[in-house]
């Protein structure tokens, strides 16, 4: 059981500088993740699940305790150590796209490609590929003004899924969209997790989402207060 | 990878077009600044050579070390032959005449008698001779300011200011009282051919101005001159060339023990125009180091706005596994590609102007009129360092102000850079 763990946070707390002081945003977590997982972190905004991604993602290093992703333990890797494993094996969904916008569609897929070093044909096969998953092959020359916020949440899929990560991580991906759109992500992820075995992490308090959901992991005042897996309705 | 950069470079025109033409502009600014400067600069030495010192003046050692007093009693003698043998051993340069002298001014009334008499201050110069250079290097003819040039011996001009002082008009009779060069009383009677004006307060206040010749004749001075003024050919002063010229006619000419054997003084050492000199380029340079700091410190400051705008796209760049040196890196290279072109440009559009200039910027409607002798048109002047001194701000403050900027990336936490993208 233990090898397949990609990810393990013990005793973890994150703390923030504020005034002279400390805020404690993230206290005593323990979680273990495994691989292919579709996971929710969910609790009310400032629970600290937003804190609790940067962390997995290496975007931020925890205060305290020890965090582990895929053999890597965060907090102790160089800035270039954490980049080469966000752009290998890391891919970040945010609530609000973050798309680069004087490129288009077809590169801000393709970017990602590009500091993987990988070759052109190979390039712009995969590009190609993650466009068609979500639906966009239509919209390859668009800048990201020119999409709705449904097709700009799609490219971002493209993005974080074109270089087949092992884990992606996702921060309110459906908070800016309208229903329609929201149940068209998740139905794309939830693909990719079946067909990829690609681990995902949602920060959420969208309802939506929770149905989705294969474990529940409830977050309240940076503690976790319930983890919970779920029995699939559909 | 440099190519997709790049691509992001030149469609963002916050990232491109505007930064280079806040630069250009700068550094536009700059370099006409620094052209204007040195020009006006250059003029002010050029009214100096062309009233007072010459590029080079040549006089005797008597006549030299009195100088502030008119000392004619020192005066050269036998200038045809010093003329002569200047003109040989400097085929390339202009020599001229001058005599300065003092006197009184009387002018009399119906019958004769003294009605208004004044202190005179006497400058004499080649007016009547066919070929003379004077006109055009004092800007006599358009200074003019009633009746007109002396046409023959015995006319001369007098300054608009003194002249309405003493109730003369053109065409009346004067009487000059001076010395002559050996010390005895000089009375002559002149015509005012017309009024002038010089441009310089203390001479508008009382100066008249002569023929040579009829000076010469006036004061006893037959072929004698108190100065022998000479020119570079391209009328620029150049003070290595005059300094050598001075230093070697001395060793040859020159005998401190003898107050009547010559000596050449360049433009700079005469009369504490060294100083003034000195002064003009420290104040020059100190005036072009503030204004390229101050240009220095909008272009950094744009350089470091330019940055920190792109903070949430660096956020996505690090996000995707962009690593911070990368992403620095090719901030830097894009600031110095802007400071690169923004720099050229602008030093290309700062010459444009300051060619234009050089054809200079007419002050006259802040001076009292155009017609004077001094000059009212100050021009710019392209000098070597008008080519690079651009590059200081334009392309040294951008990126400096970029890799400043850049810095906060790195002391920044990953994830705060990254929240600034999401807020
Ligand atoms: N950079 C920071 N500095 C100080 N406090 C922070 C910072 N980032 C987050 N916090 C605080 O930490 C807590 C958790 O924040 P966050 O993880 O963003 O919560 P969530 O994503 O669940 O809304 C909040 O109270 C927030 O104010
Ligand atoms: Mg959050």
């Amino acid at each position: 059981m233990e090898n397949n763990q990609i990810i393990t946070i013990q005793n973890m707390a994150k703390d923030y500088p504020v005034g002279r002081g400390y805020f404690r945003a993230l206290d005593d977590v323990n979680l273990k993740f495994k691989q292919g997982e579709f996971t929710g972190l969910v609790g009310p905004s400032g629970s600290g699940k937003t804190t609790l991604l940067n962390i997995i993602g290496s975007l931020d290093v925890p205060s305290e305790g020890k965090t582990t992703v895929l053999g890597q333990s965060i907090g102790e890797l160089s800035h270039k150590k954490a980049a080469k494993l966000r752009n290998e094996h890391l891919g970040f969904i945010f609530q609000t796209y973050n798309l680069l916008p004087v490129y288009s569609v077809y590169e801000n897929v393709e970017f990602p490609l590009l500091l993987l070093g990988m070759n052109a044909d190979d390039r712009k096969k995969a590009v190609l590929d993650a466009l068609e998953w979500v639906g966009l092959l239509d919209k390859l020359k668009s800048r990201p003004a020119q999409l709705s916020g449904g097709e700009c949440q799609r490219v971002a899929v493209a993005r974080a899924m074109v270089k087949k990560p092992q884990i992606v991580l996702a921060d309110e991906p459906t908070a800016n969209l309208d229903a329609e759109n929201s149940h068209n992500i998740l139905q794309t992820m939830e693909k990719m997790n079946s067909e990829l075995k690609t681990t995902f992490i949602f920060a959420t308090h969208d309802d939506k989402v929770k149905k989705y959901l294969h474990r529940k992991i409830s977050l309240e005042d940076g503690r976790v207060v319930k983890d919970e897996l779920i029995e699939r309705t559909n | 990878m440099i190519k997709f950069l790049l691509k992001g470079v030149f469609r963002d025109h916050h990232r491109s077009f505007f930064p280079a033409i806040t630069v250009s502009i700068g550094v536009a600014l700059t370099v006409l600044m620094n052209c204007y400067l040195t020009g006006v600069f250059g003029d002010m030495i050029d009214i100096n050579a062309k009233f007072q010192t010459g590029h080079v003046k040549v006089m005797t050692w008597g006549y030299a070390d009195n100088i502030n007093q008119l000392p004619n009693d020192y005066a050269m003698v036998g200038v045809d032959n010093i003329l002569n043998n200047l003109h040989n051993r400097y085929p390339t340069m202009t020599f001229i005449q001058r005599i300065k002298f003092g006197g009184l001014l009387d002018v009399p009334d119906e019958n004769g008698e003294t009605k208004i008499q004044g202190p005179t201050m006497g400058m004499a110069v080649d007016l009547l001779s066919e070929n003379s250079t004077e006109l055009d290097r004092l800007n006599i003819t358009k200074s003019v300011i009633r009746g007109e040039l002396p046409k023959k011996p015995g006319e001369i001009l007098i300054s608009d200011d003194f002249a309405k002082k003493m109730e003369i008009e053109p065409g009346q009779e004067v009487t000059l009282l001076s010395s002559t060069m050996y010390g005895s009383m000089a009375i002559r009677n002149f015509v005012v051919s017309g009024t002038i004006r010089f441009g310089v307060t203390a001479m508008d206040r009382s100066a008249i101005m002569m023929d040579i010749t009829d000076t010469q004749s006036a004061l006893n001075m037959e072929n004698a001159t108190g100065e022998i003024l000479g020119y570079f050919s391209d009328n620029v002063y150049d003070n290595l060339r005059a300094e050598t010229m001075a230093q070697e006619f001395n060793t040859e000419f020159s005998d401190p023990n003898d107050e009547f054997s010559l000596t050449m003084s360049e433009l700079k050492e005469q009369s504490g125009l060294s100083e003034y000199l000195d002064y003009a380029n420290h104040f020059l340079g100190i005036l072009i180091f503030v204004f390229i700091f101050a240009m220095s410190l909008v272009l950094w400051n744009s350089g470091l706005l330019g940055a920190l705008r792109r903070y949430g796209e660096i956020g996505v760049r690090l996000a995707i596994g962009e690593h911070k040196g990368h992403i620095y890196r090719s901030m830097i290279v894009e600031s110095i590609g802007i400071g690169i072109i923004g720099s050229i440009l602008g030093t290309i559009i700062g010459l444009g102007f300051s060619y234009w200039l050089t054809k200079g910027i007419d002050i006259s409607a802040f001076t009292q009129s155009s017609s004077m002798m001094m000059p009212s048109v100050y021009r710019a002047v392209i000098t070597r360092n008008a080519y690079y001194i651009g590059f200081i701000p334009g392309l040294f403050a951008t990126v400096i102000g970029t890799m400043l900027a850049g810095i906060g990336i790195y002391r920044r936490q990953t994830a705060s850079l990254f929240k600034e993208l999401e807020t």
